[in-house]
């Protein structure tokens, strides 16, 4: 096995617009002049790396692919390296296609609706504040590692009746399934099997003793014939659940406090104006949208007048498509209260995220129960930022100074 | 006297981002699958009229529809 810490190397891009990379240091680091670039140039744009791959830029073309599930296959769901066969079940509803899509999905929705998660929120609010209880008197902290991760973690893992104790080896599988197995597909198997035999031990649990948790649930569940779930497919929903709960969240509050910690007018006008909070979350989740999920080109057709050809996998960039200017007046400027908003950070159409208003939830906590803690915070100048690789784009080290300037 | 509105949602649009519900709770309602409708019939009572456009112009799926009458 190679080492977990250091995918292989890539050449680097020298072509944005013909030889586009997204794990290039320089797209990892900054990828919003890349995106303007590239949209200057074309709406859709094309790489032969990862065995060809294509790049919407605007809010149009990734809306026009996003609602074409026919020519656009929802079967992989991250551009690789290599393109093995598909498994079954691999994460449904997020790597099905209709007819399968409709009834997998409405089997998660309920658990997650605005009404469920309100439920949910005293708990969250609670972990917010267990955690800056174990840093805030140390006037610094790495924001990533010891906060904006655990949020989601805990709360997932509340959600699936699973030990929140267990984080560490949730942010492994995460960190192997969606950054290292971009280049290397042995990290995807392995951590598929690490935690398809993690949940099993926790399944039959349920089988014996049901809990008002996930995992009974999807015990409980029928499927549309009246039938238990397939295990495949059981299994397949809970890996879903815990890696697209996590990273996804994490990276969203990361990049919002690393927002705050840089604009200190908007950290001051959002504790001025507490109201604001709901449209601002918005407004961050524009801006720092951290999915970017693939299709796979399975009919040729043509997208915003560029024709895409079968074969090809597409990097849906739904971070990009927000940042469009056609779309958004000052598509580069964070505007708290901005008014009209129809941002596509949980994706459009079909796969609209099931758990979206649990990310809203808990990034709304989270901001707001640090603020009301830490009002005053800066990066660490003696620290580095550093931002995750690949689907999911947040800060993975956040040094802060806490308190006041001196 | 300003026109009366109503709102409406396409059920075969709506993704369930309830932004709509969000915006405007007084107007809209949810399923048990989180998908959005209108309460009632959609008309919108005065002085609730600027949601309408708010919910309206914040869709992502573009599923809301106002009209004047």
């Amino acid at each position: 096995m190679s080492d977990v810490s250091q995918p292989a190397a890539h050449p680097p891009v020298t072509d944005w617009l013909h030889d586009f990379d997204h794990t290039d240091p320089h797209w990892t680091e900054d990828p919003f002049p890349i995106w303007d670039q590239m949209r200057a140039a074309s709406p859709v744009v094309h790489t032969e790396r990862f065995l060809g791959c294509y790049l919407p830029t605007t809010y149009e073309a990734v809306r026009q692919i996003a609602n074409d599930t026919e020519s656009f296959s929802s079967r992989r769901i991250i551009v690789r390296d290599e393109r093995p066969e598909v498994a079954k079940n691999a994460a449904p509803p997020i790597t099905s296609d209709p007819p399968d899509h409709k009834p997998a999905k409405q089997l998660l929705l309920p658990p997650f609706t605005p009404d469920a998660m309100k439920k949910l929120e005293p708990r969250v609010r609670a972990i917010c504040n267990e955690l800056i209880d174990e840093f805030i008197a140390d006037g610094k902290v790495d924001a990533a590692a010891r906060y904006t991760k655990h949020v989601p973690v805990r709360a997932i893992a509340h959600m699936l009746g699973i030990p929140e104790s267990d984080g560490d080896l949730f942010i492994k599988w995460i960190h192997m399934i969606l950054e290292l197995s971009i280049k290397n597909e042995m990290m995807l198997k392995q951590a598929a099997e690490e935690m398809t035999n993690y949940f099993a031990g926790h399944v039959e649990a349920r089988r014996k003793t049901p809990g008002d948790d996930l995992i009974s649930y999807l015990l409980n569940a029928r499927d549309k014939n009246g039938q238990p779930l397939e295990d495949s497919h059981i299994y397949g929903s809970l890996r879903l659940l815990l890696i697209a709960g996590i990273d996804t969240t994490w990276s969203a509050i990361g990049s919002s406090l690393w927002h705050l910690a840089k604009t200190p007018a908007d950290r001051e006008r959002l504790i001025a104006e507490p109201e604001l909070m709901p449209i601002a979350v918005e407004e961050l989740l524009r801006a720092y949208s951290p999915v970017t999920m693939a299709r796979e080109v399975v009919k040729e057709t043509t997208i915003s007048g560029c024709p895409v050809k079968p074969g090809n996998m597409v990097l849906l960039s739904f971070p990009a498509a927000n940042r469009d200017p056609r779309m958004f007046p000052d598509a580069d400027k964070v505007v708290l209260d901005r008014r009209e908003n129809r941002h596509a950070a949980f994706g459009l159409g079909i796969h609209r995220c099931v758990g979206s208003n649990l990310a809203r939830m808990e990034m709304q906590v989270a901001i707001e129960e640090w603020l009301k803690r830490i009002p005053d915070f800066r990066l660490d100048p003696a620290g580095t930022v550093t931002w995750s690789q690949g689907t999911v784009r947040g800060p993975r080290q956040l040094p802060f100074l806490l308190g006041k300037a001196m | 006297m300003a026109e009366r509105l109503r709102v409406h949602v396409d059920p075969d649009k709506c993704q369930g981002h309830a932004r709509c519900k969000a915006l405007a709770p007084e107007l809209f309602e949810l399923d048990e699958y989180g998908n959005a409708h209108e309460v009632g019939d959609g008309t919108v009572p005065t002085g609730l009229e600027d949601k309408a456009w708010l919910a309206k112009s914040n869709c992502p799926e573009i599923a809301i529809e106002v009209t004047e009458e």
